[in-house]
């Protein structure tokens, strides 16, 4: 349902936030039939093709790096447009310093997590600012080529921007390179009627992203895409971050906990005492099942 | 044999308790509403009642008595039932069958039963559409005509002609009895019909009070005024069939418009179709002003003058309307450039309904909890940081360098690919239909999917008081543990039973569909069983009969 002010646009004209992950630590981890260079020179020929699409499509690339995230790419910035790609690298290599500057571990174990709440944040701000500037604006979309596990630390974060993203309709696509399925990704999917895909075959993501990615959002509504079979919904709970289908909530503000507690951290509610003599133990709030 | 003197609800709430062992019961009323409020009600609890049948009668009725409800409330209860089906089976299966107490089963509905006041219980009969057109009864023979005045027809004179409502109450009793008066307004009427306008003039000259019913009311015109004013003037030019004006002449009332001109002294006493026309149309569009009894012809009078009387009250002291309306005329005739900046669409936030997201849970049924559902291993080792963000750095020096390799992808990778995403699309479409929103549920047989979705509902209801009575602190809760326990273990062969009678293409989906539901049935068993280990093994004995 797009907004009656961008009818004044052609209806293909899209507004593309790229969200590329680049934590080192999960590339430097990954079974190698996907390399980092590969990839990028895959995601840069894909980017210049949706701006071959339509001259008015835009393109924003968003690096989700391990301890930080920025816009690296810009491509309504007025820049010389021979050199797209040469930028986009240029300030790749900058981000990659910064980022270890502000790296504070000295080692990790397995892939580590990227910050892809921070980057879903930024983007939907960058969305935000165009809806304001006027009343001409491409329809916006996210697509986020991720491949590290998710951090359960961020679980809330991100259920937040996929809320906010429902509400403001900008469907988020997820594209996995990493190993593994990732539950809030395929949540964030579902919720916003984006695309979720896992590609079998990685050597070949440049035309999985041309045939998939690359469609804007008035197509999709005759085209047929890829549809998941499921979409896992069990949530993490606040305390120790782990998932969980069973748990306890609280009734006040929802928050989700594993293990019985007797003041709930989010809102700082009471739980209360049992009310009979019988046991010393205080009673629990509700405990429902969270399967759903 | 009953007869109620005033109708008494108690007496009618014990009486259904004793009217369900048998026997029949005739019951006398004074009035015709409240033989129609009883019946109402009667009825409901016949419904109520008679698909428990014969042998579950008796606990409904001592359940009813136990809570002491006031009847409003069961009234509420049974309306709430019959309005939702899927409450109704609920209901039916845990409350009759014995596995929840009525109290149990609305204690978690406290919202449903809030919701009391907001609908009326009957529905409003609005304003007759039939103007009251001039057809007196006369009988051929003698010289009178009759017209017949009902208290509907003298309501709807009031409502439409207000000069004739503030004559009334002017002068009945004073002046006149009530019977003069309208029959004086008779006359007028009378005089109208013939269309004999001069006739009019001489007879208002002679007589005062009917001067009144003859001459243009002037009320109205002033009211016409006022709505005028406030018209809104942006018009939506848009046709419909409302704007037919070919095929009924006068829109089918029988009236013939006089078109002789006449003097100017006569035109006071000129009555325009027209006016009338849309003065009854504004009438009956309002829809009922005043809810008087209609029997007494004084108090209906001033009713509707105190309503006008509050309206234009309220427009005067409403001045902001005006301002409103410039406003609006802005906003709607606008032109863009001169526009500031809007609210942005968004859309609106909504709980949804459980049972959209049944069929997606089949995703919680394959992975086991605490695994992302790798099939490959990732290297986990240690890894400094110094070199993994080396070997990144590498990597995007070496693009630099090299730049974007040509062909982009191997051709015979990227056709793999296509063929893939192809088969992919194609099969999921033809298990799961084609447009984006069908889902495996739709595919099933009706019956099925009903029964799948009852289930998982009522699997809900009975985890949800189970899991409630969680620590178990006293023999009640122990008891209906009991027998929540037995309800869910019935549970099972249920769910077998659809398994086994779908068809062999949809068994596995159905399984896929059964599988969470039974999940959660096991978790709670475990936990059950779990707690009463504990149980014994802190008493230190095993309690009389347990397993």
């Amino acid at each position: 349902m797009a907004p009656a002010a961008s009818k004044l646009y052609a209806d293909d004209v899209s507004l593309l936030m790229v969200l590329i992950d680049t934590n080192p630590f999960f590339w430097n981890s990954i079974n190698t039939s996907l390399s980092f260079s590969k990839f990028i020179s895959n995601v840069l020929a894909f980017l210049n093709s949706i701006l071959l699409l339509n001259q008015l499509n835009q393109v924003v690339v968003i690096a989700t790096g391990y301890n930080s995230c920025d816009y690296i790419f810009d491509s309504s910035a007025l820049q010389n447009h021979n050199q797209k790609g040469e930028s986009l690298l240029q300030k790749l290599e900058e981000f990659v310093d910064k980022d270890e500057s502000l790296c504070r571990d000295d080692s990790v174990d397995g892939p580590g997590f990227s910050l892809l709440s921070g980057s879903l944040s930024m983007a939907l701000c960058y969305i935000q600012k165009v809806f304001r500037s006027g009343p001409l604006h491409p329809r916006p979309r996210i697509l986020c080529l991720h491949g590290s596990p998710d951090g359960p630390g961020q679980y809330v974060a991100i259920m937040n921007a996929i809320f906010s993203a429902q509400r403001s309709m900008v469907p988020i696509d997820s594209c996995i390179i990493g190993a593994q399925h990732s539950a809030f990704l395929q949540q964030a999917s579902y919720i916003t009627s984006g695309i979720y895909l896992k590609p079998q075959l990685l050597d070949g993501l440049f035309q999985y992203l041309t045939t998939v990615f690359a469609t804007d959002l008035h197509s999709r509504s005759f085209l047929q895409l890829p549809k998941p079979v499921g979409v896992d919904f069990r949530a993490a709970c606040f305390c120790h971050k782990n998932t969980i289908d069973m748990g306890y909530i609280c009734s006040v503000c929802l928050s989700i906990f594993c293990k019985h507690h007797k003041k709930c951290s989010t809102c700082g509610s009471v739980f209360g005492q049992a009310q009979t003599q019988d046991s010393s133990t205080p009673d629990r709030k509700r405990k429902t099942s969270v399967d759903n | 044999m009953y007869s109620l003197l005033v109708p008494s609800f108690c007496a009618i709430n014990k009486l259904s308790s004793a009217l369900f062992q048998g026997g029949n019961y005739i019951f006398e009323f004074d009035s015709f509403a409240d033989r129609d409020i009883c019946r109402e009600f009667v009825a409901a609890a016949i419904a109520f009642h008679g698909e428990t049948g014969k042998s579950t009668s008796e606990k409904p009725a001592a359940a009813l008595q136990d809570e002491q409800l006031s009847t409003a409330e069961m009234e509420h209860r049974i309306k709430l039932l019959q309005e939702d089906n899927e409450l109704q089976r609920l209901h039916k299966q845990f409350v009759i069958g014995g596995i929840l107490t009525e109290a149990e089963f609305w204690a978690t509905r406290k919202k449903l039963l809030d919701q009391n006041d907001r609908r009326k219980p009957k529905q409003r009969v609005a304003l007759k559409n039939e103007m009251w057109s001039v057809k007196p009864l006369s009988d051929g023979q003698s010289n009178r005509v009759t017209f017949n005045l009902t208290p509907e027809i003298i309501h709807q004179i009031f409502a439409e002609k207000p000069a004739v409502r503030q004559a009334y109450l002017k002068f009945v009793p004073n002046k006149m009895s009530e019977k003069e008066f309208w029959t004086k307004y008779s006359r007028a009427e009378y005089l109208h019909s013939t269309k004999n306008v001069v006739a009019a003039a001489a007879e208002a000259a002679e007589d005062e009070e009917l001067a009144v019913f003859l001459k243009q009311d002037d009320m109205l015109t002033n009211e016409a005024r006022r709505k005028i004013r406030r018209v809104d003037p942006t018009l939506d030019m848009e046709a419909d069939v409302g704007d037919d004006y070919m095929h009924l002449p006068d829109h089918g009332l029988l009236r013939e418009e006089s078109k002789d001109v006449l003097d100017s002294q006569y035109e006071p006493y000129r009555r325009y179709f027209s006016q009338d026309l849309n003065q009854h149309a504004a009438v009956v569009l309002q829809g009922r002003v005043v809810d008087v009894e209609l029997g007494d012809t004084r108090s209906v009078a001033e009713a509707l003058a105190r309503t006008k009387q509050a309206e234009l009250a309220n427009e005067v002291s409403d001045g902001n309307l005006e301002k409103d309306l410039s406003h609006r005329i802005s906003r709607v005739a606008e032109i863009e450039d001169l526009q500031g900046p809007r609210d942005l669409a968004v859309a609106p936030l909504c709980i949804k309904d459980p049972r959209d997201y049944f069929d997606s849970q089949q995703a919680n049924a394959l992975k086991p909890l605490g695994d992302a559902g790798s099939g490959v291993k990732t290297l986990k080792f240690n890894v400094s940081s110094v070199e993994a963000y080396g070997s990144l750095r590498e990597l995007i020096s070496e693009i630099r360098v090299t730049g974007l390799s040509e062909p982009i992808t191997d051709p015979e990778v990227a056709f793999k690919v296509l063929s893939g995403l192809t088969q992919n699309i194609s099969s999921t479409k033809y298990h799961l239909g084609k447009s984006p929103h069908e889902s495996i549920l739709d595919s099933l047989p009706k019956v099925t999917k009903e029964d799948l979705l009852h289930h998982w509902t009522s699997i809900q209801e009975l985890l949800k008081h189970f899991w409630s009575s969680y620590p178990i602190t006293t023999k009640y809760l122990y008891t209906k543990v009991t027998r929540l326990k037995d309800a869910m273990s019935q549970v099972y062969p249920k769910l077998q039973e659809i398994k086994e009678s779908v068809q062999s293409d949809f068994r596995h989906q159905v399984s896929l569909l059964v599988q969470p539901m039974l999940q959660a049935l096991d978790a709670a068993f475990a936990h059950y069983d779990a707690d009463v280990q504990k149980r014994s093994a802190k008493s230190g004995e095993r309690p009389n009969g347990f397993m």
